[in-house]
């Protein structure tokens, strides 16, 4: 138990230094790039695959819901409605927890093994500065981008699906997607989706820091850097789903939009 | 050398660059080095030997602040490390040299992106006098200009070395820290290494410490030998230094645990280890002592 608290005590003093270095020196655009490709660019076509696929899936598991009750018109608004609000922000989070979570772990913890991040303290370069920043920026200011990418495929998957296999008519599945959908509920999304990166980069960079020696630890570095990053998306979409539905009930007082 | 140009020149009056007292190490309930203190004046090569799980990589990262000392100070030129914060630490880690028992150059830039680093983070000079220093470092320790685009991985283990020591060159280091130089290489190789060292140390006023088990590296270079034996095999209140002195007092010493060590015999150590493992077995709380020692050594 007290191991737990100290753990958690640590990953904060990480995080707190990490925080620091962003604004303690100017940072570097040949370190910063690097990053910004690996975690950007390079996740791109997965996140869009999976978003186009989850779009579609989403289509198929309502429709027959919705028809039994003889609303299949209304597919457009669940589909999208879920996309922008759930589906979009943690999925585009969980493939990067994935694709780019468990990698920096790998490296980081390779680089801890094979003494590299003491050779890099010991020329009196700063590891936090050098390795934890890029990647924390990286996913911080890249999550919202791809999740405007995974929203967009699954919205687009959705209504390929809905539209030409299901044959919901287009008026009425955009019509309803425009009526219950708005800005709220596509930038609420977005606006998860940093504390998912944060999350992500810092656990990951955490694990990696402090992995055990030999490919063992590497190894199981990696694997916790996923499973704890992907514990903590669910947790904090949970929270955060709650604190901002509480926040748009302030702006829209007449209740809850029924889709019924 | 066009490297910065800082006159390292000393007298006696100039504090020891080493200053260890009653330094202990622990890591959870596991102690590592107990006590130890030492005194490394400029100029000299202070070579550390023991065998595997003794603690001499340990030593070695608390003289640089790598690792906090549990218990007694470091000073590195009269100034106490453990009062330095993390800004100042850095500061003053530019006048180390650190060569790595595995190199640790970054795989993920080339031979001379390597060598450069502590230039680019500590200096402002300009990129060409970068690559001329650069290409001066690979020439001192023997290598060709071609390596200079490769990455570390496309190098054998003695061209990593000599690129690792090139790094810990680079800012013209007062202390240089070897780290197991010589272990894994072949015997040519390894002696080209010590060549390197003795020429590190010729440059003006360089001190160095070796960590090694390689006697052949210790009698090579050392000023001064200094051995360490494993807390867990050494009687309660016995200090843990063994040897300190020259190459030759060592060679003339009658101590059986150092005589056995510098003549590379086993004795009854194999019955020691199994008595260990039986004893070990029989209490049944893995891990054992001799073996997490050496993990802690490793890391």
């Amino acid at each position: 138990m007290l191991d737990r608290v100290a753990g958690v005590g640590d990953v904060a003093i990480f995080s707190l230094k990490t925080v620091g270095w962003i604004f303690a020196r100017r940072q570097r655009r040949d370190v910063l790039l690097p990053s910004f490709y690996q975690i950007g660019v390079l996740s791109l076509p997965v996140v869009a695959l999976t978003g186009l696929f989850i779009g579609m899936v989403l289509a198929v598991q309502s429709y027959s819901q919705f028809r039994a009750m003889g609303l299949q018109t209304r597919l457009g608004a669940v589909i999208n409605l879920s996309l922008v609000r759930e589906l979009g922000p943690v999925l585009a989070a969980t493939m990067l927890a994935g694709r780019v979570g468990s990698a920096m772990a790998a490296e980081l913890g390779t680089m801890r093994v094979t003494e590299q991040i003491d050779a890099m303290e010991s020329m009196g370069a700063n590891p936090i500065y050098y390795l934890v920043v890029p990647r924390f920026l990286g996913c911080l200011i890249l999550i919202p981008t791809l999740t405007v990418m995974a929203d967009f495929m699954g919205v687009l998957g959705g209504y390929l699906y809905s539209h030409l296999l299901l044959g919901i008519d287009y008026h009425h599945y955009w019509t309803n997607s425009r009526e219950y959908v708005d800005a709220f509920d596509f930038l609420m999304g977005i606006f998860k989706t940093f504390f998912f990166g944060a999350a992500i980069a810092l656990v990951s960079c955490h694990r990696g820091f402090n992995c055990d020696p030999g490919a063992e630890g590497v190894g199981r570095a990696a694997t916790n850097a996923f499973v704890h990053s992907f514990m903590l998306i669910l947790v904090l979409d949970l929270f955060l789903g709650i604190g901002l539905d509480n926040l748009q009930d302030i702006f829209h007082p007449e209740g809850p939009r029924k889709l019924l | 050398m066009p490297a910065p140009a800082k006159a390292i020149r000393r007298d006696i009056s100039d504090p020891p660059v080493i200053e260890i007292q009653n330094l202990s190490m622990r890591f959870g309930d596991h102690q590592v080095l107990r006590d130890i203190s030492l005194v490394l004046p400029a100029g000299q090569t202070l070579v550390v030997i023991g065998e595997s799980g003794c603690g001499k990589t340990v030593l070695l990262k608390a003289m640089n602040g790598l690792l906090r000392p549990t218990l007694g100070e470091v000073r590195f030129e009269g100034i106490p490390l453990a009062r330095m914060n993390e800004h100042e630490l850095a500061r003053i880690r530019t006048r180390y040299g650190f060569v790595f028992q595995g190199a640790a150059l970054f795989d993920s830039l080339t031979i001379a992106d390597n060598i450069a680093f502590p230039l680019r983070e500590h200096t402002r000079l300009s990129a060409a006098e970068i690559s001329d220093i650069v290409e001066s470092l690979l020439g001192e320790v023997g290598l060709p200009q071609s390596v200079a685009t490769m990455k570390p991985m496309q190098l054998s283990g003695g061209m990593r070395k000599r690129a690792g020591l090139a790094r810990a060159l680079a800012l013209d280091p007062h202390l240089i820290l070897y780290d197991e130089p010589t272990t894994g290489l072949d015997p040519i190789m390894s002696d080209v290494i010590n060549e390197l060292i003795l020429r590190a140390r010729s440059r003006d006023g360089v001190t160095s410490v070796v960590v090694t088990h390689d006697m052949h590296t210790a009698r090579k270079v050392a000023d001064v030998i200094l051995m360490l034996y494993p807390l867990s095999r050494l009687p309660p209140g016995e200090p843990q230094v063994i040897f300190q002195g020259t190459p030759h007092d060592l060679d003339n010493c009658s101590d059986p645990r150092i005589r056995q060590f510098i003549e590379g015999q086993a004795g009854t150590r194999l019955s020691e280890l199994k008595d260990e493992q039986a004893r070990d077995q029989a209490q049944s709380t893995p891990p054992t002592p001799e073996h997490s020692q050496h993990t802690e050594d490793e890391t």
